[in-house]
């Protein structure tokens, strides 16, 4: 019993110390923004990694999460509701819930994924002590143009994913329904609030820069060679996307 | 000058150091030898303050090294250079790029200066017109090379060296080894050599420490480490499977 709480003890106390690390990490970077022009060929070179790579997997996903959330809603309204007010029910979901989620999730598996894998292979590889022996800072170098990307990219990929996922939604309508563009758009457009755009936004800058952030923490916090390495990603990959539904719950929260 | 003092390092229940005392003159090329596993790549690692003691202390001319804050440290870190045992080049760079980083990162120079000066340090060591290659393209010995040119680009005052002919064939071990001792005489530099090949020892340095579990048990130039009394430095020394070091690594 009692190396049962002292087991629990002791895991609460590195889960705490932990998440300090993380702040502390981001304290760091973030007090190296004002740099940002100066080290603008990395921002721009993970902006492009991070966005512009992730775009076919986002459009991809976007398409078939509107196109599916077309086929459910009308399903739902099926002989209770006007199918009018399908193109409203549809994109209300895809701003609110799941542009953002769904864009996060995937950037979690693609992007936080492969922050830890290469930042961990830097770090067995000595590559990291490689950097703070020629005195740069793998925080500024590394670190800051991948958080900042992510925290700018994700919110823009949501953009275009909300944008497809609407469009994947009226085919769907289209073709099953014959639903008229102008009714479906015309219900979009009706019950368009930029609220709803922006608490999507919202959710997706939080999102964007926990796995941006997570990633780099738990590569920096690698050991043990190719398997440790391994196991970076994983972790990465599911803190990730368990910080990107605990704060989808409290962003909703507190935004509705 | 470099001084290190009292220096304790454990990691968990593993004792690495325990109460390292050592002096490093300007210009001398001084060689740590020991057994794999006996701290020498973590005391290296200590002088530039990539791992912090548990106790003790390192001065780098006369400024305690862990006690400065990071623009301090950098600017130390910026009289060093390091030659890590796997190199550690940056995988996504070209050769010119990993040489060039120092010098894009720390200076105001022109792309035109920092390639010249490139140049000049891939010639040094023994590599010109490599820049346009990539790491994976590179053999074990090239790597140290353009490790080498890295490390020395920003024209230190000190070269670290962990284990720098671990892995290469005798003949590339050799022209690594005339290559420290030519750099070293060529830009006055102060060089630390972390090392167990002995044949390395006998043509670099000028002075010889030994660490044994945690402590160093031997301070000299090459021959008196060849007359040392002491068994364990002779066993080493020989290589020699009969004496007080046992095959089986110690717990500490």
């Amino acid at each position: 019993m009692i190396e049962q709480i002292s087991g629990f003890g002791s895991r609460a106390i590195r889960f705490i110390q932990q998440t300090g690390e993380v702040f502390i990490m981001l304290g760091k970077t973030v007090n190296y923004f004002g740099q940002l022009w100066k080290n603008r060929s990395l921002v721009f070179y993970q902006m492009y990694e991070i966005g512009v790579k992730s775009l076919p997997l986002v459009i991809f996903v976007g398409i078939f999460a509107g196109a599916v959330a077309s086929v459910q809603t009308a399903y739902q309204l099926q002989g209770f509701i006007s199918f009018n007010y399908l193109g409203a029910a549809t994109s209300v979901a895809i701003f609110i819930e799941l542009g953002p989620v769904l864009t996060a999730l995937v950037a979690a598996g693609r992007i936080g994924a492969s922050i830890a894998a290469e930042i961990g292979t830097m770090k067995v590889t000595e590559q990291i002590d490689a950097l703070e022996s020629l005195a740069i800072d793998p925080i500024r170098y590394l670190a800051l143009p991948r958080i900042f990307s992510g925290f700018v990219m994700i919110p823009v990929l949501t953009i275009i994913a909300d944008l497809v996922g609407i469009l994947g939604a009226y085919f769907v309508a289209y073709m099953n329904l014959d639903l008229p563009p102008e009714i479906f758009f015309g219900s979009v457009k009706d019950f368009f609030t930029i609220m709803n755009v922006m608490s999507g936004l919202i959710k997706a800058f939080v999102f964007g820069g926990t796995t941006a952030i997570i990633g780099c923490y738990v590569g920096f916090n690698t050991s043990g060679g190719a398997e440790g390495v391994g196991q970076s990603t994983i972790r990465a990959f599911v803190l990730s996307s368990a910080l990107i539904l605990l704060n989808d719950y409290l962003i909703s929260v507190i935004l509705f | 000058m470099i001084k290190i003092h009292n220096l304790h390092k454990s990691f968990d229940e593993k004792v690495v150091l325990r109460g390292v005392d050592l002096d490093v003159f300007d210009g001398e090329r001084l060689v740590i030898i020991g057994r794999s596993g006996c701290g020498k790549s973590v005391l290296l690692k200590h002088i530039l303050n990539l791992m912090q003691p548990d106790k003790g202390y390192i001065l780098v001319d006369n400024i305690a090294i862990r006690k400065v804050g990071q623009k301090d440290l950098f600017f130390l870190r910026k009289q060093f250079g390091f030659l890590f045992q796997g190199a550690a080049l940056f995988d996504s760079m070209s050769v010119a790029e990993n040489v060039a980083l120092p010098l894009v990162e720390h200076t105001d120079l022109s792309p035109a200066e920092i390639e010249r000066k490139v140049a000049e340090k891939l010639e040094l060591v023994g590599l010109p017109g490599t820049q346009d290659l990539r790491p994976a393209e590179l053999s074990g010995g090239m790597k140290k090379r353009i490790g080498l040119a890295r490390a020395i680009v920003m024209d230190p005052k000190y070269v670290l060296y962990d284990e720098p002919t671990t892995g290469l064939d005798p003949i590339m071990a050799a022209s690594i080894d005339k290559l420290i001792i030519d750099l070293s005489n060529q830009l006055k530099l102060t060089s630390i050599v972390v090392t167990h090949d002995m044949q390395s020892v006998e043509k670099v340095a000028t002075r010889v420490v030994m660490l044994h579990v945690g402590k160093i048990i031997f301070n000299g130039d090459v021959q008196a480490l060849h007359q040392s009394d002491n068994a364990v430095v002779n066993q080493f020394v020989s290589g020699s499977i009969e004496g007080p070091i046992q095959p089986k690594p110690v717990k500490y």
